[in-house]
């Protein structure tokens, strides 16, 4: 409503603005220094850029006081064994909430919601006859909170709209003073949208940093009250929500980097072979046919996949690999559809393209020169490839393949569908294992609660996950860049 | 001047590029252990002649030889001949210096290696030795032969890939344009070693420089809009050139 308000004014203020460019030259343009539109735009920036960051602002902060104070109101025996203060928060809110929809039915009114007494009426009914469910009868110190909580809030708002409204109408005032006919409106339009763009920019790196920070935090809370030695060094991943876990992550990450193994062994060579056929020997139109072809595989969604794995290879891999004396190899190696060679499997499928594309980048990059003196020499086509172009292109293809194998590494649904649940360290390619990503989703999903460290564990599995992938990158990007500063 | 034997003889030869006719019914007669200059303004055809005699061209799809070339009486583009052992015996080097991303030594061996060319690393050491200076540049590599070769300076990353031809014994060595990316220095450097490579093969070498053609070579052909316009001793070309389109060139005035 209020940026509505805002946004409102700030289109009266471009119209306004704009006349008196106009007007103040007697309507000739050309001594304007900036075209009319110009001087619009500033006005619309200084109405509504300055009024709407406090806007943000403001509603970014203003939770956070009020829950400060309304905190020190509860004294801590209010708070149950086996509650926490976020717990009570959250009813205090839900309290609030409560009491305002009810005043907005028409249930009380706004004098009786603020006289409101523990003793004389009982809330809870009251707040269920509007559909707002409370957990528990509500305790006086709990409703005092709650009515403090509403009473900050409805000040904050006030003043909220009003700081914002004058703003804007200060911006108002200041394009409306500022614009006469040498005012350097263009200049001022100029500046305004490179800030604009300086701080979309900014944002995306923000974000970035707060993840790593906020993942940070956390996974420090997991190591206060778990053993890091347990969790780099132990052996066993037995998550128990009554505590006193073993949540060591050296199952997981074996998991992780068996299936990326494999998914490699899968991608790296038919990634690779696609690459130099369409980059060496594919004609003009089957290339401009196949590159896309190949491409779409990267487009599919990765639950895709997963199905995939769970619905069509792993019961192939049941059917050659399990079964006994019914299956294709009569033996019994295999007891489930899920397990490390079906995720690996699909998850090679689903990287191909990951590495035929940029190899076959690569290998084009490669000069036509050095194809041109092997065939001057009397080398073969394929003498030609492995000899000279896959050397030459040899630390881009790295460069390729590590990308993919991060990818592989992070990689979630294939996984979760095809990777089964239990964590173990073995070398058996036919039996179920999990990985790190997997067990991140099941210590997250369900009901949970944030302060134990089963849950507080997907953070550290989390930030190691990210370290491992970023390390990858970060070496594949700089090998990928000092191989394109070679030939360009 | 005598007379060398005829090594290579072009007889009609047309050549296509897609709908545009590149070549047009070039004759010539091409002599061992001569130098051959091929001479004309840019686009007139002498490179995409070069690159028949050693069936380059067939690498590129669009591209179509009638005609037949014969060396040593032999028809190159017959059924039976192999494209890519005909390239081992006809050596080519390229206008850009373009040494493959392995040591000098692998350079040169290169070739030697996919053909089977010697048995055994002591007899490889000799041809890669051999190789090198005969590219007149042994001395100045002979210390660190396991360097990459693209780390030479450009005029002795030419005469590597030319010591790389060499060294897959050819009969027939062809140049296109082998100096233009060389400075002053290094150009002196590999026209000498042309002259000298004259004593073991023909050599046909693409050229813009007419100074260049007047000094390394002792036939000239002078090409202009895929027509082969004259071809003689270069010292009567540069002399008394018999067409007026060869006067003009050779006097500036074309091209």
């Amino acid at each position: 409503m209020l940026v509505l308000i805002v946004l409102v004014l700030a289109s009266f203020g471009y119209i306004l603005v704009r006349r008196r460019a106009i007007a103040s030259v007697g309507g000739d343009q050309r001594i304007l220094h900036s075209l009319p539109s110009y001087y619009g735009s500033t006005a619309l920036m200084f109405i509504a850029v300055p009024s709407l960051l406090v806007l943000a602002l403001w509603l970014l902060i203003q939770p956070m006081l009020v829950q400060n104070a309304v905190i020190g109101l509860i004294p801590a025996e209010t708070i149950n064994e086996g509650s926490s203060v976020g717990l009570v928060m959250s009813d205090v809110r839900r309290i609030a909430d409560g009491l305002d929809t009810a005043i907005a039915q028409g249930a009380i009114t706004s004098v009786n919601a603020a006289s409101l007494n523990v003793e004389t009426s009982n809330i809870r009914a009251q707040l269920a006859e509007v559909g707002v469910a409370l957990g528990s009868d509500v305790a006086a110190p709990v409703l005092a909170a709650a009515q403090r909580y509403r009473a900050m809030n409805a000040n904050g708002s006030t003043a909220m709209t009003l700081s914002v409204l004058t703003l804007a109408l200060i911006g108002f005032a200041l394009a409306y003073r500022m614009t006469t006919a040498a005012f350097r409106a263009r200049n001022t339009v100029e500046a305004g949208v490179k800030t604009l763009l300086i701080l979309a920019a900014s944002l995306a790196i923000l974000t970035t940093v707060g993840i790593v920070f906020s993942m940070l935090f956390e996974s420090i809370n997991f190591f206060r009250m778990h053993d890091w030695r347990d969790f780099f060094l132990g052996s066993k991943w037995a998550p128990n929500f009554r505590g006193d876990s073993d949540l060591s992550i050296l199952p997981l990450l074996w998991g992780t980097l068996y299936i990326s193994f494999i998914a490699l062994l899968v991608a790296v060579p038919i990634g690779l072979f696609a690459a130099i056929y369409l980059s060496e020997y594919a004609g003009p139109k089957t290339r401009a046919v196949a590159k896309p072809l190949l491409e779409i595989l990267a487009g599919i969604p990765t639950i895709v996949y997963g199905l995939f794995a769970l619905l069509t290879v792993g019961p192939f891999l049941v059917s050659v690999f399990g079964r006994g004396e019914e299956g294709f190899l009569s033996v019994e190696w295999m007891s489930g559809a899920t397990a490390v060679l079906t995720a690996g499997l699909v998850m090679g499928i689903m990287l191909i393209p990951f590495v035929s594309s940029l190899s076959d980048d690569i290998i084009n990059a490669v000069p036509q020169s050095l194809r041109d003196g092997s065939f001057g020499l009397g080398a073969t086509h394929s003498e030609t490839v492995r000899q000279v172009v896959l050397p030459a292109a040899l630390p881009g293809i790295v460069g390729a393949i590590l990308l993919a194998a991060s990818r592989a590494i992070g990689e979630t649904m294939i996984v979760v569908l095809g990777a089964g649940a239990i964590a173990r360290i073995s070398l058996n390619p036919l039996e179920a294992m999990t990985t790190i990503t997997t067990r991140i989703v099941s210590q997250l999903t369900g009901d949970t609660n944030f302060a134990s460290p089963e849950t507080l564990v997907a953070f550290a599995l989390g930030l190691t996950l990210f370290v491992l992938t970023l390390g990858l990158n970060v070496i594949a990007l700089y090998i990928v860049r000092r191989y394109r500063e070679q030939y360009e | 001047m005598t007379t060398n034997p005829v090594k290579i003889t072009a007889r009609n030869v047309q050549v296509y590029y897609g709908d545009n006719h590149a070549i047009k019914d070039v004759n010539v007669d091409i002599e061992d252990k001569t130098v051959t200059a091929f001479i004309g303004p840019s686009g007139c055809g002498k490179s995409t002649f070069l690159r028949c005699i050693n069936r380059m061209n067939d690498t590129i799809d669009i591209c179509r030889v009638q005609g037949d070339i014969l060396i040593d009486g032999e028809d190159i583009y017959d059924r039976k001949v192999d494209p890519v052992q005909l390239r081992a015996k006809v050596g080519m080097v390229f206008q850009k210096p373009n040494p493959f991303p392995k040591s000098i030594y692998e350079n040169v061996a290169y070739g030697p290696r996919i053909h089977g060319l010697a048995r055994g690393k002591a007899e490889l050491d000799e041809i890669v030795e051999h190789a090198l200076k005969r590219a007149a540049i042994w001395e100045e590599v002979k210390d660190r032969l396991n360097a990459p070769g693209t780390g030479l300076s450009g005029g002795q990353q030419q005469r590597l890939c030319i010591a790389r031809a060499v060294a897959t014994e050819p009969e027939v060595l062809l140049m296109d344009e082998p100096c233009s990316a060389l400075d002053p220095i290094a150009t002196a450097q590999v026209e000498e070693l042309i002259d000298e490579l004259r004593q073991n093969y023909s050599v046909v070498i693409v050229t813009h420089s007419m100074q260049q053609a007047a000094r390394v070579s002792q036939k000239t052909a002078f090409f202009h809009l895929g027509n082969l316009v004259e071809f003689g001793e270069t010292d009567r070309i540069f002399t008394q050139p018999e067409d007026p389109r060869t006067e003009s060139y050779i006097t500036g005035r074309i091209g």
